[in-house]
């Protein structure tokens, strides 16, 4: 019993948080940074910032991650980082040759207001910055927000200091990534050029985060967006942001800069949310959906109806992050699975809106974001009503184990586990390998624990 | 060795009255050591007669090299030794970081040690305690005794008061105790008696009243304290008297910040009022 001391009785908290459900913005800004084609991201704080920052990514993806530090000292906490990150700009340059360097901030360089842009515009003044190379920033203090917020900061800045508008329209559809995986966005791709819709899919971290191994490392791997379709991304017709939390904020600078309008919908995970995104990139490609994708759906609601008895009436308790949980939810619901409890460090009134409108289908439903709607909150409310199922990132094994939980590990980090990198959560075949994994854990279950006059040959 | 520090509104001559009162405690043989907290580094100017060449922190851009004492504390007035802490220029990196470096960095290279056979150690800090690190001189019990400067205009009595807030804060914790008000007089109506009603209010005492005197100003355009500059001034008999008091001073309170209230009601009865 890893997590023994966690009482069954919830008091209301206000300055502590136990076990959070989130991590630091940085982690997002690098993630997304990852996703531009030759970019090194970089962080403008202590070396301790940095390091937690790519160990994270590479046990998640193990993958090595490259990123460069200011390296802050004493020194540079009092009089400020400008001379580090100017020297750390004409290092990497010189050494490292990275077509762009995404620099995000840290709690300390953002406490003692350290200003990204104006050190990048002094590195472009004084010439550190070599012809046809670039330095975006991005503001990412750990004390506000999450990850998620971080990475949606950075997706925000390379959208803002790259595309710009020619004033020539061309015949693509920016298709703007909520936090996913690798996987998820090659299987997004892979669905538009199925429904025959060009989009400008950004960041894009496949082929960089699932990288081949091909006996040669590669720095920088083949994967990422360039920055010549970022720069396009102010000429597409329209754009469609994947997530109102991690994905909408860009968008929305995209329209104020380059007149690009945009939809928001929800990441494709689980039918209804996939169905949605499907009708909208057709809408916007002006293109019909091929029936090879309509049979792939059918597939997915055969799965679902044969299965139904399984679901059934299953309570859930899921955890992570806004723009996964959201259609997460929508599914098992969809399912016929009850979702009882739900938490994410994330906060924002906009995520409690939505998830409030979905959950009127499950009355009772358990759902709190922000600081204090933690890990040890969610085991509190397990205790009070146990459930059949746990979704979440690794951090969920304690609890999985301490109640005998059969746990589904979906989200970020995933440090002991492989598979999200390379299978998608996303469309509909997506979908069926989640139902496929939910599905195992419960019958796995079923097996291990039936009475031995119920174990059941065919199920 | 009695370690004091000395808070007060900016522009109420802190630095001014520090080094005047400091230049009397050594005149009258005692051994003190001048700390200035202020990123200006203008806090020794008059005990040295120029600015300090080289600050605290200014090692901190020399990264690797040996730092030794002697570099950052010179010896002034009738051997006052004087430090600036230095910090970043305005508007960049943090200057209440570099307070908190700094005196660190002085502990460390032993600037507070026996063989210095210091009687006081003065802390001159830069205006109002805006942060943690304008607090650091009366943390972990660095300064054990704070005078505030102040005079009988509202804003100056205003940042008084939340500079006891401040010293309310680490009082339990640092053991640090408020020795009393330092009326810098502007000349205002029944300044007086308005900054002694204010002192015994927060359960302190007004220690000394320094009446305005042009000649503090000819004294400092020569870099010099009025006691140096001309000891045969009766302003250096004030800021004599001053060092006189604070040497005999018995009364360490904890301060009990008024409500602005209160504050804006006495400046009716004392002063708008009349």
């Amino acid at each position: 019993m890893l997590l023994r001391h966690t009482t069954k009785e919830v008091k209301e908290r206000e300055g502590l948080t136990i076990n959070p459900a989130k991590t630091c913005q940085p982690i997002g800004a690098m993630y997304a940074a990852l996703g531009i084609h030759g970019c090194l991201p970089h962080s403008h704080g202590s070396q301790g910032c940095c390091s937690y920052h790519r160990s994270t990514l590479t046990r998640h993806y193990k993958e090595p991650v490259m990123a460069a530090t200011s390296s802050f000292t004493e020194g540079a906490s009092v009089f400020g980082g400008q001379a580090n990150l100017l020297s750390a700009i004409e290092t990497i340059f010189t050494v490292y040759d990275p077509e762009v360097i995404a620099v995000h901030s840290t709690c300390l360089s953002e406490t003692i207001g350290d200003d990204l842009q104006q050190i990048t515009k002094k590195a472009s003044d004084d010439g550190k910055i070599p012809e046809g190379k670039y330095v975006i920033y991005a503001s990412t203090p750990s004390f506000v927000g999450s990850h998620i917020t971080g990475y949606a900061n950075m997706v925000t800045g390379m959208t803002e200091q790259f595309a710009v508008s020619t004033g020539e329209k061309k015949d693509q559809v920016n298709v703007i990534a909520g936090w996913m995986e690798p996987s998820d966005m090659r299987e997004i791709k892979s669905l538009a050029s199925r429904l025959g819709v060009k989009i400008v899919l950004f960041p894009d971290t496949s082929d960089v985060l699932d990288a081949p191994q091909t006996g040669k490392h590669e720095f920088y791997p083949k994967g990422g967006i360039t920055i010549d379709e970022l720069k396009s991304a102010g000429d597409s017709k329209c754009s469609l942001a994947v997530g109102c939390i991690s994905a909408e904020p860009a968008a929305i600078a995209l329209e104020k800069k380059c007149k690009v309008p945009f939809e928001t919908v929800d990441m494709p995970i689980g039918l209804s949310a996939t169905d949605r995104f499907i009708m909208a990139l057709s809408k916007a490609g002006s293109v019909k959906v091929p029936d090879e994708i309509t049979a792939e759906r059918g597939r997915l609601v055969d799965v679902m109806a044969d299965m139904e008895q399984y679901f059934y009436g299953k309570k859930v308790a899921l955890f992570g992050d806004p723009d996964q949980l959201i259609p997460l939810t929508e599914f098992l619901l969809d399912l016929g699975m009850i979702p009882a409890h739900i938490v994410s460090g994330t906060p924002g009134l906009r995520f409690e809106k939505r998830m409030k409108e979905i959950l009127e289908r499950a009355p009772g439903a358990n759902f709190r974001n922000g600081p204090q709607a933690d890990m040890f909150l969610m085991h509190q409310w397990i205790k009070n009503e146990p459930v059949d199922l746990l979704i979440g990132n690794t951090y969920g094994k304690y609890i999985a184990r301490d109640e005998d939980i059969p746990f589904v590990r979906f989200g970020f980090p995933i440090l002991d586990r492989i598979g999200h990198s390379y299978f998608p959560n996303v469309g509909y075949s997506g979908s069926l390998r989640l139902v496929e994994k939910i599905l195992g854990v419960l019958m796995d279950r079923q097996d291990r624990t039936s009475l031995e006059e119920k174990f059941e040959l065919v199920m | 060795m009695r370690k004091v520090a000395i808070y007060g509104k900016g522009g109420i001559g802190k630095s001014t009255t520090t080094q005047n009162t400091v230049a009397g405690l050594a005149e009258a043989g005692k051994k003190v050591m001048v700390v200035g907290c202020d990123p200006k580094a203008d806090s020794t100017r008059l005990l040295l007669g120029g600015l300090q060449q080289k600050t605290v922190l200014d090692t901190l851009r020399e990264e690797g090299e040996e730092v030794e004492l002697e570099d950052i504390i010179k010896e002034g007035y009738r051997n006052t030794r004087c430090t600036e802490s230095g910090g970043p220029e305005p508007g960049v990196g943090c200057a209440g970081r570099g307070i908190i470096t700094s005196v660190n960095l002085l502990e460390q290279l032993g600037a507070y040690d026996d063989e210095w056979d210091l009687d006081y150690v003065f802390y001159d800090v830069l205006g109002d305690v805006v942060c943690g690190g304008f607090a650091m001189p009366i943390r972990d019990g660095k300064a054990e005794e704070i005078y505030i400067v102040c005079s009988g205009e509202m804003m100056a009595m205003y940042a008084a008061n939340n500079i006891c807030k401040g010293i309310l804060k680490y009082a339990d914790a640092g053991g640090v105790r408020l020795g009393g008000l330092i009326c810098n007089s502007r000349k205002v109506d029944n300044e007086r008696e308005m900054i002694e009603e204010l002192a015994r209010r927060i359960g302190t005492q007004m220690i000394h009243f320094v009446p305005r005197d042009n000649f503090v100003q000819r004294a400092e355009i020569n870099r010099k304290t009025v006691i140096d500059f001309d000891p045969t001034h009766p302003q250096a008999d004030e800021y004599r008297a001053l060092a006189k008091k604070i040497d005999e001073n018995k009364m360490f309170v904890i301060p009990k910040p008024l409500e602005i209230d209160e504050l804006e009601s006495l400046l009716i009865e004392f002063g708008i009022a009349n």
